[in-house]
This record gives C-alpha cells, sequence and structure tokens, in this order.
C-alpha cells in the first residue's frame, strides 16, 4: 500500500508518467501489435494436447466401410432432390426409417426483415428431417449431433449420403451410450436455428416452426458435415460460432488426432500446416492463418451450421471436404472411419468437454495460443487509454488548487459543463440508436422514394446515417451556442476514453478478435485527438480509423489472405454485401456485432469527434 | 428548497414506473448482482403463496424475509410497485432532511469555533460556506434516487430498498435528536437484517453529544442515557420479534432469517465475498471461517467509534459501508446507501488520493459484472474465477474508497487543528504520510 498511502511516491509516479505520456503510449502500441503477431511465431506457442481423459486413453478401431455404399446413396438423393426441386422430404424419411432411426420432421417458416440478395431467399419455407438413433446401453439423457445441410443445387450430396451411410452402420454398433441424432438441415443456418429453437423449447428470434415430437437427451457435442465431391484431398475444420464463440478446443484436438491417425491431410482456414517454423515462408503461413482466425472472429457470425449450436453450450464444429488439385486423395470410407471415430471417443465423454481451452486462437490446426498468452497484447493497447485518462485527469486537477479562490469559482462552470459533457453523449447515442432502427424500418419509404431494391435500401441508409452523424459537432454547438471550455473537451474526452476502455474491455473479454481489432484503430485515435490538432489531417485519419472504415479494411486484408485480391469497386460491392449480411445476422440469429457497432461503438467515436471540432 | 426535491422525486418515479412496464424488469429479478437469496421477490412471492395455503413461509428453505415483511405485502401485494417506488422516496426524503438538518449543526459548530478563533489561520480555505453547503442535501436525495443501482435494485423489487427505508428513517431520527424513534427503527433495522446493529454505537454517540453528555465511563449521566438508550432498543427488538411470533406463532422465522443471514447456506454467486470462499472451503473449516467472516461487519465498530466519537454521523457512514462490503448477502441496492452520503463529504474532495483509481474500478467492473455472468452460465467459456476476481477486485474498489474518505476526513480534522501548510521543525514544508 506504500504506493497508494505516500504521497511523495505517487507524485513521482505521476509525473514519470504525465511527462512521458506520449513516448509510453506509442511504446504500449507498438508492443501491444508485436506482441500480437509474435503469437504466431511457433516457439511462443502451445502444442495442442488432449486435456479430457475420456478421449484420451482409450483407442478405438474404426470399421466402416460402407464409403462406396454412401456414394450411391448421395447420387440417388441427388437425383430425388432435382427431381423434387427441393429437399425431398418423403425420401430421406423414408430413407432413414430403413436404416432403423426413429425419424420425426419439423417445418418452419421465416420472413426476412429485407431480401438476402447473397443467397437469393426472402420467405424462406423449409423443413428439416431428423431421425434418432437410441442408445442401447444407456438412459438416453445425452445425446451427439451429426448434421448436414441440405442446400440447392449439386453441392452436399455427399455429406447427406455419409450421413445416411453412417447411420446405418451405427445402428449395427451396441457400444454406443448417448443418443445419436442425424439432422439434414434445410436453408442452412436457418433450418439450423428453427431446429435448435424447436429442441430446446425457447423462441429467441420470433421465427415460426412446428414443435419438435421426438427428442433425444441433452446434446453433449456437435458434427456438421459439408462434402460436395466423391473424392476429397483435405478436411477443413470450422470453429468460429455465432458472436465469436469457439467450441472446446479439445474438438479440434480431437479432430487434429484422427486427421494424424487416419492419414487425411486437415487444414484449418483453408491453409495447410507448414513444419518450417523458422523460415519466413513458415512464420508468414502461421500469421496468415491466425489472422484469418481473427478476423472471422471478429465478424461474429456463424462460419458453418455449427455455429448456433455453442450458444446453446454445445461443442460444435463443422467438418469440410475440400477437393483441390493436390495428389493426395481421400475418399468417403477414410472420412467416415474418421467420423466414426470422433464419435466413439464423444461417445465415451462422461460430462461435457470442459478441461481444455475456451479462449484460443490457433495459428495451426496442432499449435494454440491461450487467453493468457493473447490477452496482454489487448491489455497494451488498452493501457494507453488509461494513461491518457490518468494524464487528463492530472491535467484536469491541477489548476483547481492553483485558483485562489477554490471552491466558489470551481462551482460556478459546473452547471454548463454538466451540460456541454451531456449533449453530445445524448445526441451521439441518439444517431447510434437511429443507426440501429431506421435502416430497417425506413426501407419501404426508401425503395418508394429512390430507385433501389430493399437491401440497397437498407444498406444506403445505414451509410448515409453513419456519414450524418459527422455532422453532429456543428448541431451541438448551435444547441450551447459556442460554450464549449478548455475544460469541457477534457471531461468529455476523459468520459470517452473510459467508456472506450470499458466497452473495449468487455467486446474483448466476450470476443478478443473483435476487440482487438477496434482496439487497433480506435485506440490511437482516441490517443491523440484533441481540439488544437490540425482539423482536416486529423478529421481524415478520424474517418479512415472509423468503425466502417475499419470493416472496409478487414474485408481487403481477409480477401489478401484469402489469396483471391479483390480490386476496389468489388471491394466496394462486399463492402455492402457484408453489412447486410452483418444487419441479417443480428435478426435472424441474433448476432450482437451491428448493434454493438451501431449502439456502443460508434457513439463512443462520434464522442471523440465531436471532441475534434470542440469551440 | 422543496421544489427542486419534488422535481427529483418526480423525475425518479417516472423512470422507474416507466422501468417497470419495460421488458428490463424481467431479467432484472434474475440478476444475482440486484436481488440476494435474501431479498429477491421472487422468494417474497413464493412466502406469499405458502402463506395464503395455510404452510408456513419459512417451510421449504426459499423464503427469508421477515414476517413483518410479508405481513406487509400479504395486505399491498397488488401495489407492490408502488411500494417500492415510495420506499425509495421515503429514504431520499429522509436523507435529505437529515442530511439538511446534520449541516446546520456542523456550520453552527463552525461558526462557534471560529468566533472562538480555534482554527489556525491558514486554513481558512477549509472553512465550509453556505453557498456550498447548500446544495448538498438535494444532493443526497439525487444520488439515492437517480443512481442506477438504486433504480435496478427498486425495479427489481429487491425488498432492499425496504430496509434501506428502515435505516434512512433511523438516520433522520438519530439527527432530529429523537432517542425514542431512533432506538425503535435501529431495532427495526436490526430486525431486517441483523447488520445495522452496528450502527448503535454512531447513534449513541450522536445523542449523547446532542445533549452535550460526555463520553467518560465515570459520569453516572453517561451511563444512565446508554442504559436509556439501550433500554429502548432491545425492549422495541423485543416487541418486535414477539409480535412476528404473534403473527406466525412459530418461531421458525429465527433460524430461517437470522440462522441463514449468518451461517450463509445458500452460496449462490453475488457481488460480496462469501460464495466463492465457501463453496471451496473444506466442510470443516466452514465454522471458523464464518466467525471470522462475520467479525469483520462487527468488529470495525469498535476502532472506529473510538477514533470517530466526535464525528457520529461519518460513523454512521463508514458503518453502512462496512455492513454493505462485508455482509453475506450484499447487493447493489445496499451499496447506493451509503453513495448517496458522497455529496454530504465533498468538502473532503481535495484530501481524497485514489478516487480516480476508485472511480476507474468501481466503473469497470459494473460493467464486467454481466459481461463474465454471461460468460460464465451462458456460453460456458468463462467460469467462476472469472466472476469472482471482478467480486474481489469491486470489493477492494469500495474498501479503498471507504478508506480514502476515512483517511481523508482524519487529515481534514488535523489541518482544522494543526493547520493547513505544515511546517517540520526544521522549517521545510512536511507531508503527511499514512503508515
Amino acid at each position: 500500500m506504500g504506493l497508494l498511502s505516500d504521497p511523495n511516491r505517487r507524485r513521482a509516479l505521476t509525473n514519470l508518467l504525465t511527462r512521458l505520456n506520449t513516448p509510453l503510449c506509442i511504446v504500449c502500441y507498438l508492443a501491444g501489435v508485436a506482441w500480437f503477431m509474435g503469437l504466431a511465431f511457433e516457439p511462443f506457442t502451445l502444442r495442442t494436447y488432449m486435456s479430457e481423459n475420456a478421449m484420451g486413453s482409450t483407442m478405438v478401431e474404426e470399421r466402416f466401410l460402407a464409403g462406396e455404399r454412401a456414394l450411391v446413396t448421395a447420387r440417388e438423393f441427388a437425383a430425388q432432390k432435382k427431381k423434387m426441386g427441393g429437399m425431398p422430404v418423403d425420401w430421406l424419411v423414408k430413407a432413414m426409417q430403413a436404416r432403423g432411426l426413429e425419424v420425426f420432421t419439423q417445418s418452419f417458416s421465416r420472413t426476412l426483415p429485407f431480401p438476402d440478395e447473397n443467397k437469393e431467399r426472402y420467405m424462406v419455407h423449409g423443413t428439416n428431417v431428423y431421425g434418432i438413433l437410441r442408445a442401447p446401453r444407456a438412459p438416453r439423457t445425452e445425446a451427439l449431433v451429426l448434421s448436414a445441410p441440405c442446400t440447392p443445387g449439386s453441392s452436399n450430396n455427399q455429406a447427406v449420403g455419409l450421413l445416411l451411410g453412417l447411420a446405418q452402420y451405427f445402428r449395427g454398433q451396441m457400444y454406443w451410450a448417448k443418443d445419436i441424432i442425424f439432422l439434414v438441415n434445410e436453408h442452412d443456418l436457418i433450418g439450423m436455428q428453427a431446429w435448435l429453437e424447436g429442441y430446446h423449447h425457447t423462441n429467441t428470434t420470433g421465427m415460426s416452426w412446428t414443435p419438435l415430437e421426438g427428442r433425444g437427451g441433452s446434446i453433449q457435442a456437435a458434427l456438421s458435415l459439408e462434402l460436395s465431391s466423391d473424392i476429397i484431398t483435405s478436411l477443413d475444420l470450422v470453429l468460429e460460432g455465432l458472436n465469436g464463440q469457439l467450441p472446446n478446443l479439445d474438438l479440434a484436438n480431437l479432430f487434429y488426432a484422427f486427421c494424424q491417425k487416419i492419414g487425411v491431410l486437415c487444414t484449418i482456414q483453408g491453409k495447410l500446416q507448414r513444419n518450417d517454423w523458422d523460415s519466413a515462408a513458415g512464420y508468414s503461413q502461421a500469421v496468415q492463418t491466425m489472422l484469418l482466425m481473427v478476423l472471422k472472429q471478429a465478424s461474429g457470425r456463424p462460419w458453418g451450421d455449427h455455429g448456433l449450436f455453442l450458444r446453446y453450450h454445445i461443442e460444435a464444429a463443422s467438418i469440410r471436404g475440400i477437393n483441390s488439385f493436390r495428389q493426395y486423395k481421400t475418399d468417403l470410407t477414410t472420412v467416415g472411419k474418421l467420423l466414426e471415430g470422433m464419435f466413439r471417443k464423444l461417445n465415451n465423454l462422461l460430462e461435457r468437454l470442459h478441461q481444455s481451452y475456451f479462449f484460443y486462437l490457433l495459428p495451426s490446426l496442432s499449435r494454440f495460443v491461450s487467453i493468457g498468452y493473447y490477452m496482454p497484447a489487448f491489455g497494451l493497447l488498452a493501457a494507453i487509454l488509461l494513461l491518457r485518462a490518468l494524464d487528463l485527469w492530472v491535467q484536469l486537477g491541477s489548476p483547481a488548487p492553483g485558483t485562489e479562490d477554490g471552491l466558489v469559482d470551481g462551482e460556478q462552470p459546473f452547471g454548463p459543463g454538466v451540460l456541454s459533457v451531456l449533449t453530445p453523449l445524448i445526441i451521439s447515442h441518439l444517431t447510434g440508436v437511429a443507426l440501429y432502427t431506421l435502416p430497417i424500418m425506413a426501407q419501404q419509404t426508401a425503395v418508394e422514394h429512390f430507385p433501389v431494391s430493399e437491401t440497397e435500401a437498407v444498406v444506403l441508409t445505414a451509410i448515409a446515417i453513419y456519414t450524418a452523424g459527422l455532422a453532429l459537432p456543428h448541431n451541438t454547438h448551435r444547441v450551447l451556442s459556442g460554450e464549449g471550455t478548455e475544460e469541457g473537451w477534457r471531461v468529455l474526452k476523459l468520459i470517452a476514453i473510459f467508456y472506450m476502455a470499458v466497452l473495449l474491455g468487455c467486446t474483448a473479454l466476450i470476443n478478443f478478435s473483435l476487440g482487438f481489432i477496434l482496439a487497433l484503430t480506435l485506440v490511437p485515435v482516441a490517443a491523440f485527438i484533441t481540439p488544437h490538432v490540425p482539423r482536416v489531417l486529423s478529421a481524415l485519419v478520424m474517418v479512415l480509423l472509423s468503425p466502417g472504415s475499419t470493416l472496409l479494411f478487414s474485408i481487403f486484408v481477409y480477401q489478401e489472405l484469402q489469396e483471391a485480391p479483390i480490386t476496389l469497386l468489388e471491394g466496394w460491392n462486399l463492402f455492402l454485401s457484408v453489412i447486410s449480411q452483418g444487419i441479417l445476422d443480428h435478426n435472424l440469429y441474433g448476432s450482437l456485432v451491428y448493434p454493438l457497432i451501431s449502439l456502443l461503438v460508434y457513439p463512443c467515436w462520434l464522442l471523440l469527434w465531436n471532441i475534434l471540432f470542440w469551440k | 428548497m422543496a421544489a427542486p426535491l419534488t422535481l427529483v422525486l418526480i423525475v425518479a418515479v417516472t423512470i422507474r414506473a416507466v422501468l417497470f412496464s419495460s421488458s428490463l424488469a424481467e431479467p432484472l429479478m434474475e440478476r444475482v448482482e440486484v436481488v440476494s437469496p435474501l431479498n429477491a421477490w421472487k422468494r417474497v412471492v413464493e412466502g406469499l403463496a405458502l402463506l395464503d395455503l395455510g404452510a408456513s413461509p419459512y417451510s421449504g428453505d426459499v423464503f427469508h424475509e421477515t414476517p413483518l415483511i410479508i405481513y406487509l405485502f400479504h395486505f399491498v401485494i397488488d401495489y407492490a410497485d408502488i411500494v417500492f417506488m415510495i420506499a425509495d422516496g421515503i429514504t431520499a426524503v429522509a436523507l435529505y432532511l437529515a442530511v439538511q438538518d446534520y449541516n446546520k449543526t456542523v456550520f453552527r459548530k463552525q461558526k462557534y469555533a471560529l468566533e472562538a478563533d480555534r482554527y489556525p489561520h491558514d486554513c481558512l480555505e477549509l472553512i465550509r460556506t453556505p453557498k456550498e453547503m447548500y446544495y448538498i442535501p438535494l444532493k443526497v436525495a439525487l444520488f439515492y434516487l437517480l443512481n442506477p443501482f438504486t433504480i435496478f435494485s427498486c425495479v427489481a423489487k429487491s425488498t432492499c430498498g425496504l430496509n434501506n427505508a428502515v435505516i434512512a428513517l433511523f438516520i433522520l431520527s438519530t439527527i432530529k435528536g429523537s432517542a425514542f424513534l431512533s432506538a425503535v427503527f435501529l431495532a427495526l433495522a436490526t430486525y431486517q437484517s441483523i447488520y445495522p446493529l452496528t450502527l448503535f454505537a454512531p447513534a449513541l454517540l450522536f445523542l449523547l453529544q446532542r445533549l452535550y453528555i460526555p463520553v467518560n465511563f465515570y459520569r453516572p449521566s453517561f451511563w444512565l442515557f446508554t442504559l436509556q438508550y439501550a433500554v429502548m432498543y432491545l425492549g422495541s427488538l423485543c416487541v418486535i420479534v414477539c409480535l412476528s411470533f404473534f403473527l406466525l406463532s412459530s418461531w421458525d422465522f429465527i433460524p430461517s432469517v437470522y440462522g441463514f443471514i449468518l451461517s450463509v447456506p445458500d452460496l449462490t454467486p453475488n457481488i460480496g465475498l462469501f460464495w466463492y470462499f465457501f463453496a471451496e472451503m473444506f466442510e470443516h473449516f466452514r465454522f471458523f471461517f464464518i466467525c471470522v467472516f462475520q467479525i469483520n461487519v462487527f468488529f470495525y465498530t469498535i476502532p472506529l467509534s473510538i477514533k470517530l466519537k466526535e464525528h457520529p454521523v461519518f460513523l454512521i457512514f463508514m458503518q453502512i459501508a462496512i455492513i454493505s462490503i462485508f455482509k453475506s448477502y450484499p447487493t447493489v441496492g445496499d451499496i447506493s446507501l451509503y453513495m448517496a452520503f458522497l455529496p454530504v463529504w465533498s468538502h473532503l474532495y481535495r484530501f481524497l488520493r485514489n478516487i480516480f483509481l476508485v472511480s476507474c474500478v468501481m466503473l469497470a467492473c459494473s460493467a464486467l459484472f454481466p459481461v463474465l455472468w454471461h460468460l460464465w452460465i451462458y456460453a460456458g467459456s468463462a467460469n467462476s474465477n472469472f466472476y469472482y476476481a471482478i467480486t474481489l477486485l469491486f470489493n477492494v474498489g469500495q474498501i479503498l474508497l471507504v478508506s480514502d474518505y476515512f483517511y481523508a476526513f482524519l487529515r481534514r480534522e488535523h489541518h482544522l487543528t494543526h493547520g493547513l501548510y505544515l511546517k517540520r521543525k526544521d522549517g521545510s514544508e512536511a507531508t503527511l504520510v499514512l503508515k
């Protein structure tokens, strides 16, 4: 407590912190970025290992051989699908019944708030078909799910074929201690959402669906399978779920362990692991993989059908078959063996997967960075805010004892001071509320008055409100009739900085990637902005570092990392579609990124914008 | 001054009424930060249902409120929202009047001291002015009514609001100098949650001071008044307890309320220090550590009463803060009561050392509570350690806040007797160091 109670030492420390504030901030920022980039460097990461004892010690022998038959089923399914022009529900029910499952269907319908132009859907009607294989060995209190989406067109037929093949094979085995649910969901995530809501008797998104007639026990783990070709070259594991939630790392470990055992090439983010970590190419591969994961996680959207399971405390991942031009080929039998092995291990679970990490980043499948290692990168960025806040606090405090009149004078500016701080706060939050609510509410009006489609109307309204918010300081000034004082902006900045620190801290805890990316762009703005910096230049920098521009940059970086660079125009179009997807994700699945940005982050940024134009 | 107070009351009631009808009320009733097993509204409703069925409300280990509360709500169950709003209003008005009266006393004392030329000449800037003190009562009411913690507590219908009202009435009657009413309300507060027992000492000190009886153990007048106050207190406590017995015609409520408070069987997470510690502990250490933890609340009364015997109102503030930190089932409603007193000590601001740190910690923690709860309970990705870490930090922040005010208060008193600009013996400027 010496530091807190000894005034001399406190003063020395405060002096040091205020004198070296700017260099310290710069050092913190660089150190934060360097730390983050260092996370992908192999000697700084940990090797993944299986923490769950129930899955570790028991080796299983895979005997699934019916890959060819699964392919035949897949072709039959494809033919039926083509004939029906959609999901062949009756055929699937019969096929599942023939394999000895208890089969149920669930129909659902959902009208989107505005048409989804990427997937070309607006009013969605569909049916989920699922069959339950009852556990012969245990009292049916727990279940595992294997799902395959039924997508329009010719994709994903093999996944359904393999699912049916596995169902038939699993039916013949005696060792199941958990119910296994085989689910074919239509309209990918919407169907999955309907099924999960039905299964858990909740309705969080206002979707209409028929109640489920049959249930298994509580779901312990789920795998979603996506296969579009008869032969694959590698399997890709997708982990990022809704709001950046990740399944327990043991699920990834399990997948990796079986890929090693069976000898299948496995990738994450579509990137194959390299063995030469000490070369520049090896490091760059790891960085790219990690950055892709960070960008995907930050988007807060489910990147596979598994993404919605995580909300219900169910560990889930998607396994995606990739067919590229590699020589190394794998047939469906091998994939089936992999799934059989994974399910048998999951079947051994005595409790939910909880032993391993929930907060991690993966620079490759065999290496991981846990929360203790990556949080300091964010902590260093957040420290800048605290340093700045301390500096401001000292600046605010120092003139007060200097004036001889003391409190009597200090009281006077307090009245208008509160008003001049409160007004920008309220106005910027109201702008945020407008940004959140208006795009969807005003789409009808926009479509009537402008030659745009509904989706464009929503996105363009959002961008218009976002831009209109920049005109805010002038309006505030009119309200206040030029009462801004030197002290006023300091108080406002202190509040804004502190607001941002708490906001980013909370975000980083829930979704590290989002918090970090936002901190990367917002913290410098928050640190340097004052009314005395060159106005035009700073305004330009601020706009470039605003949340919207961050999204635009992220899109370019993402495309670059995916090795699919795009032109500016394509980038802009993608930007528009990403915004519409973000709004849709929020309305359909309850993703929190759009409300977070519009209701909290954007107003916070507007406060800083307000400080720049303080008079 | 009545007009601004009325305005504040109207604003506060409007906010509460809006929130009561909004969708926020339902989830708030479930928040562990806002309601505890003692004061959750759901449990009161359960107790009422049991009572209506003719069973003892304490059967089934759900209901832990006192019999008087359940009989109160037995009659006004349909107007529960209004009761809670009125309770908050009463607390605010009582605190307003109490602080107004207290400020008058303080000012009068200061005037006498000034006339007697008792203050050193260089500490004129420490002298409080009527202008500065004029708005303090209003600020107190404002701090209580518009504090988000109070609002949440009221909207969640946590019976903590009623306890706060009783304590506020106790403070009012003490400061107004009515020994009998003070004893009655103190007994009522004790009856509600035991811990206000520690407020006996400051109340006694204040009343003694008011009657110009010095605290001197060799003076019969001191013992006479102490005895008088203690008898009034114990007598009314006895009457209330017996009344409860006759209402329910059983002593069930004693183990169910006081046993529950003291032995802490319910380890639902809350913002206090008990739950994690006792969830982790081996059973055979439990009794010893419960004693250690509970003594915390009561123990500080002795040194604080000795140190602050000239300043009983500050002592009341310290005691309420200590109760809300160390009690077994604290909620944010308890915190809001002592936070309402902060404007009264606004003249100590210049001596506060850690206020920046403390306000950062408190605000950050308040935001992190729901986030970590979400990660732990809903997402399943964090665990109880994360939540407890924040609880711990929050309490450290509170303790720092209270000790900072304590230090500032003592330092101001020191300056008032020794002068503001202290000199060492050799004439150089001296600084005070707390060790």
